[in-house]
């Protein structure tokens, strides 16, 4: 959790002094241009648009994109390069459908990054295994090349979902995460012919060929309803709450802890993850 | 340091004190109510003392100079960004307790909620002092004593109390001495007056079992709210918002992004992009609000965010009383208890 200031032992008219302060400090609410180096369409839908941004950013955080005259969406980051985040969107909103009008060269206003990440060093050393279903694949991808990297790539297993074969996502690091760990690739449902594995990502937990479930960490990212079957699937398998991580998406308007919109119970999904350790998310009801 | 006061010799003082600052009071607007030839109690800016309400309890909350229902933060042309200007005159807010208390726990949001605060809430909060209104008698729903808000000793620079006639006030800001000397009758010590005990009473368990978010007592909210969000908008302390941009119809690479006030018992509050929400019925939606005021904001803070101000009772069209969810919710959790022991 980020640190939390209290004005409980506060005077009620003690804000003043405080705001005083707050007016000295930059406004975070400005946001900064950043060039559209690159465009990678994925879907019909998908796009991942590689802006320029130098700075400190970690897988799972996200950044506030806005257009004039639409507004601002939370997006995750889908990869980090020396001089450049990735930010991988489907055309499904306001925001995100002027978004796709805006093409290589252009600029996007962004803020950010927001939330607290993937703390990658925890998975280095164990079996690990990824879920990841849909657009969930954006957050974790940086966590799956990380794991990909590392020596003992052989006991990281990742499973991935998708709708169908039409809406896969990082085709190029799907071929690349196969050849480097124990990549399942499944789809909800496919046309026929198509020769890939057909069903939910939660059909692929009881085969995983762990050798030791109860130390063995996961991560699950995706919609709701996937989330909450996996993690099922996973106890089923012998996982233990302190080691399963998730990452989930609220409506967030502002990712600095003041709009609302994100709350669920006392926290804020903008400041305290949206990353949690399932110990914590397992209480969390919206 | 006290002073009683004729009403015309208040009043120069309010005249005098027009020339520094803005002030916004409580004001009767007649013929405006929610139903026919009834009156009601807001906020706005006032240019003598006549108009400032000091009897009645206000219908909407001090909040609106703080939080405006709709503010613009950026003007941007397709190239620039530019914050709204704000004039800088300084505000004077007239309140009672219950939103003084109501003003620390905005500040808590705006101000200390994660590690940046909010620039453009610090920039009005910057320019405003506070005038006490004291309260002879808990009004309607009030329930300030069971919250704690009843009192305030201090964050105000005087306060107003209006006893057979006169103006009795306790001037805490030095800088206000010499205008209240110069047209007081005379000094004296003033304690501003406050309730000790109100009609309506809630006890606020200090624990609510999880089970509490998924109790059958939230189903009737969901056929009997009808999801308009008046309490949100009449509460001192609610604070969401929503980022809004307008573009203008002759160039529509121009415009504003606004920040509009939002209720989470009004549709969309917590839809994502493709649709999903949250929290679907108006018992969810009832719940989130009535267990943040309660319980949600303290596990965070370590007090709670409700002030007791009984508005959102005074409002609700539907005739929902909050204080007696209070009482619902504490009663399930108090049996638990025993269950327990």
């Amino acid at each position: 959790m980020s640190a939390i200031v209290s004005l409980k032992n506060a005077g009620v008219g003690d804000g003043a002094s405080l705001a005083a302060s707050v007016r000295a400090a930059k406004n975070p609410y400005v946001p900064f241009p950043s060039k559209v180096m690159d465009v990678i369409k994925h879907t019909q839908k998908e796009y991942t648009f590689r802006m320029h941004y130098e700075g400190d950013v970690k897988p799972g955080q996200f950044f506030e994109v806005s257009v004039p005259k639409f507004g601002e969406a939370p997006i995750s980051v889908s990869g980090i390069g020396p001089d450049y985040v990735d930010l991988t969107m489907r055309r499904v909103g306001r925001v995100t459908n002027e978004v796709f009008e805006t093409y290589k060269g252009q600029s996007l206003l962004l803020r950010g990054p927001y939330g607290n990440g993937f703390d990658i060093p925890l998975y280095a050393g164990g079996e690990t295994v990824v879920v990841a279903g849909g657009t969930g694949v954006s957050p974790v991808r940086g966590v799956i090349s990380a794991l990909a990297q590392m020596p003992d790539a052989s006991d990281k297993y990742v499973i991935v979902g998708f709708r169908s074969p039409a809406d896969m996502l990082f085709r190029d690091d799907l071929a690349a995460w196969d050849k480097a760990l124990n990549l399942t690739l499944t789809v909800d449902g496919a046309p026929e012919g198509y020769e890939g594995n057909i069903g939910l990502v939660t059909k692929y937990i009881a085969d995983l060929p762990l050798r030791d479930p109860k130390t063995a960490k996961a991560v699950v990212v995706g919609p709701p309803p996937m989330m909450k079957f996996t993690i099922i699937e996973l106890k089923k398998k012998g996982f233990v709450d302190e080691n399963i991580t998730v990452s989930y998406e609220r409506k967030m308007c502002c990712g600095l802890g003041k709009c609302g919109h994100c709350r669920v119970n006392d926290t804020y999904i903008c400041l305290d993850g949206p990353v949690f350790n399932y110990t914590v998310a397992k209480d969390l009801m919206d | 340091m006290g002073y009683v006061l004729s009403s015309d010799g208040f009043g120069q003082v309010i005249d005098r004190l027009l020339e520094t600052y803005r002030v916004y009071a409580p004001v009767v607007k007649t013929g405006a109510g929610r139903f026919t030839d009834t009156d009601v109690v807001m906020y706005d800016e006032v240019h003598s003392a006549e108009e400032i309400e000091l009897l009645k309890k206000s219908d909407y909350s001090f909040k609106e100079f703080l939080t405006p229902l709709s503010e613009t933060l950026f003007f941007y042309t397709e190239e620039q960004v530019k914050e709204a200007d704000l004039p800088d005159k300084p505000v004077l807010i007239f309140l009672r307790s219950c939103d003084m208390h109501a003003v620390k726990r905005l500040d808590q949001m705006y101000l200390a909620n994660g590690k940046e605060s909010d620039w453009f809430y610090a920039r009005r909060r910057e320019l405003v002092k506070f005038v006490l209104i004291g309260c002879g008698q808990s009004f309607d729903n009030c329930f300030c004593a069971s919250m704690g808000s009843n009192e305030t000793k201090d964050g105000y620079v005087f306060s107003v109390d209006v006893r057979d006639g006169k103006i009795y006030s306790d001037v805490k800001d030095d800088a206000f001495a010499s205008v209240f000397a110069e047209n007081a009758e005379r000094e004296e010590q003033v304690v501003p007056l406050h309730v000790t005990e109100n009609e309506t009473r809630v006890h606020i368990p200090e624990k609510f079992p999880l089970s509490i978010l998924k109790d059958p007592m939230w189903d009737e909210y969901t056929t009997r709210c009808i999801g308009c969000g008046r309490c949100n908008f009449v509460c001192p302390t609610c604070t969401c918002w929503t980022m809004e941009d307008v573009s203008y119809t002759d160039n529509g690479r121009v415009g504003e992004r606004r920040r509009v006030a939002s209720s989470c018992m009004v549709d969309g509050f917590s839809t994502v992009a493709g649709g999903a929400q949250y929290r679907k019925t108006q018992g969810e939606r009832m719940r989130f609000k009535v267990m943040h005021k309660i319980y949600d904001f303290r596990k965070r803070f370590g007090y709670d965010m409700c002030v007791g101000c009984g508005r959102c009772d005074d409002v609700c069209p539907e005739y929902i009383s909050y204080s007696n969810i209070i009482k619902k919710a504490a009663a399930i959790a108090e049996a638990g208890e025993e269950e327990k022991a």
